[in-house]
């Protein structure tokens, strides 16, 4: 199973209440599937700011004196906003790759959940409304969002589990389904130098795409090519800087509904997902067809 | 009329209600409102009521119909009148997926479009769709009608049986072992009688008929021992 839920906004009057409805939107989906949650959020950009989010299981100690110890490690001034086992750490875009690395030797136990401009990922093992609560999703605004909520089916249920996946600046994927050639993929990757951190099938479709990216793709074309090398079910989600996209597999048994008005696009496993969204009823709602490509971009 | 709101009261509550209604019930019609895309609304019905929903529907609505009439104002989600015994069942907008799965009885109208695998395994229901259905539908149906007043997608009636697929538009390709047939009178007669009940103006002679080829190995008299 797996839920999994997508909010494009076009009316910028929206982007206030966009952690309130996506929030909303998974939680009616958690029965499809209740062992972890997970959120990305584009925030609007601020100043040429970069952002990294990052997650422990120990943040008492880990995220204690880490603005000075990043300061001392790489010169670079810092500015770290704690949510529960999350922190957001903000910093001049140029400098996220330095403070990526630096953390990696001074908080050698900290996992990065995302990193880019306006990107921010929550993720957690628990129902889709206690991982939304802990981390204050609905009092977020941004321009776009996705969300899943989790059925295990092919690795563990740990929060490096947890969608959505995050390989590339600021890009993001969530899936519902399963990869066969998975492990496959991941030795190619991996050999082509793609960092690949779970054994996770979904972060193999991520970082496929990414990579693709990487290449030269746009997202429209890296989705395209995913009909091509990835064998098994999914119905992706997939979100950028800029948008978001939506493709599922050619036989495309994972359900998926999308709705669309003046105000928003937006995404579903089900109808249920949708029906609180101002507007639902006069909305454009259709099921995205087999093997084709989506996208939406601001 | 009596009118049932589901988001109050619940689906149980919907459920046993209209399961506690008797042959000769007064309670003819019944209103459902805020489905809100709700899954298993009206399932497992087995009087000659009727029972409207008002707006959109989610997993397995009618399911297991017998003897009621349900309608959707809005669209259904996936299995829509799953395993349908008889009675009839009209979606006002489209269908997801597998759509009449497994009927063997009864009509399932959808006025809008209907998505993969519509009709798969049938087994005597009627489905008539005004739009367009998916891939794979009708896959290895056994009996019973598909009419469809669009297009169908993939793979129309792979490996299917006894079942007639009426097509009035394109097909964008049959599955294994379907192939087109020939319309006689009696086909003609068929499609008259179920596009009127289903208030559809279409004309049967606009239609293909498409069925089972008969040539899979289990058609093969000489392997009917391997069973």
């Amino acid at each position: 199973m797996c839920g999994i839920v997508g909010l494009f906004l076009k009316d910028k009057s929206l982007e206030p209440k966009l952690g309130a409805m996506l929030s909303d939107m998974l939680v009616t989906m958690t029965d499809r599937g209740p062992d972890s949650a997970g959120i990305a959020i584009y925030g609007s950009e601020v100043n040429k700011n970069g952002k990294i989010t990052i997650q422990s299981d120990a943040p008492d100690e880990v995220f204690s004196d880490l603005e000075q110890d990043i300061k001392t490690a790489t010169g670079t001034k810092v500015s770290v906003k704690r949510k529960s086992t999350h922190a957001v750490l903000e910093m001049d875009a140029s400098e996220v790759n330095s403070v990526r690395v630096a953390l990696n030797k001074i908080r050698p136990s900290v996992r990065i959940m995302s990193a880019g401009d306006t990107i921010e990922i929550y993720k957690e093992v628990g129902l889709p409304k206690d991982v939304a609560a802990r981390f204050d999703i609905s009092t977020m605004s941004g321009t776009h969002g996705i969300g899943h909520t989790r059925m295990a089916t092919e690795s563990a249920v740990t929060t490096m589990g947890a969608h959505p996946f995050s390989t590339g600046s600021d890009q993001c994927l969530v899936h519902n389904g399963s990869l066969s050639n998975h492990n496959s993929l991941r030795r190619k990757l991996r050999r082509e130098g793609v960092h690949i951190e779970t054994e996770n099938d979904t972060e193999v479709g991520a970082a496929y795409l990414t990579y693709k990216m990487q290449q030269g793709s746009t997202l429209g074309e890296a989705l395209e090519s995913s009909l091509k090398d990835l064998d098994g079910f999914f119905t992706f989600l997939v979100g950028t800087k800029d948008g978001f996209g939506v493709v599922r597999d050619p036989i495309a048994c994972k359900p998926a509904v999308m709705a669309e008005t003046d105000q928003y696009v937006a995404f579903g496993s089900e109808y249920r997902a949708l029906v609180n969204l101002p507007g639902i009823e006069e909305a454009r709602v259709w099921e995205p067809e087999p093997a084709t490509v989506y996208f939406w971009t601001h | 009329m009596q009118t049932f709101d589901l988001e109050a009261l619940g689906l149980r509550k919907l459920n046993s209600t209209l399961h506690e209604q008797v042959e000769d019930t007064n309670q003819t019609a019944w209103e459902v409102i805020n489905p809100k895309g709700s899954h298993a609304i009206a399932v497992g019905l087995d009087t000659p009521i009727e029972v409207t929903i008002k707006g959109s529907t989610g997993y397995y609505c009618g399911g297991m119909n017998q003897k009621a009439t349900i309608k959707v104002t809005g669209s259904a989600g996936p299995g829509t009148a799953e395993n349908m015994m008889s009675g009839k069942v009209i979606i006002e907008g489209d269908a997801s997926q597998y759509a009449g799965a497994t009927g063997h009885g009864g009509l399932l109208v959808i006025k809008g479009n209907a998505s993969s695998r519509c009709g798969i395994s049938m087994k005597g229901i009627n489905i008539v769709v005004h739009g367009n259905i998916g891939h794979m539908s009708a896959f290895m149906a056994q009996s019973g009608n598909l009419i469809v007043c669009g297009d169908a997608g993939d793979a129309l009636g792979d490996s299917c049986y006894e079942a007639r697929l009426f097509v009035r538009g394109s097909v964008k390709s049959l599955g294994a072992d379907c192939e087109e047939k020939e319309m006689r009178p009696e086909h003609i007669q068929i499609l008259k009688e179920l596009l009127a009940e289903a208030e559809s103006d279409a004309k049967p002679e606009e239609f293909k008929r498409y069925g089972s080829a008969r040539n899979l190995y289990n058609f093969d008299v000489d392997n009917a021992a391997a069973y």
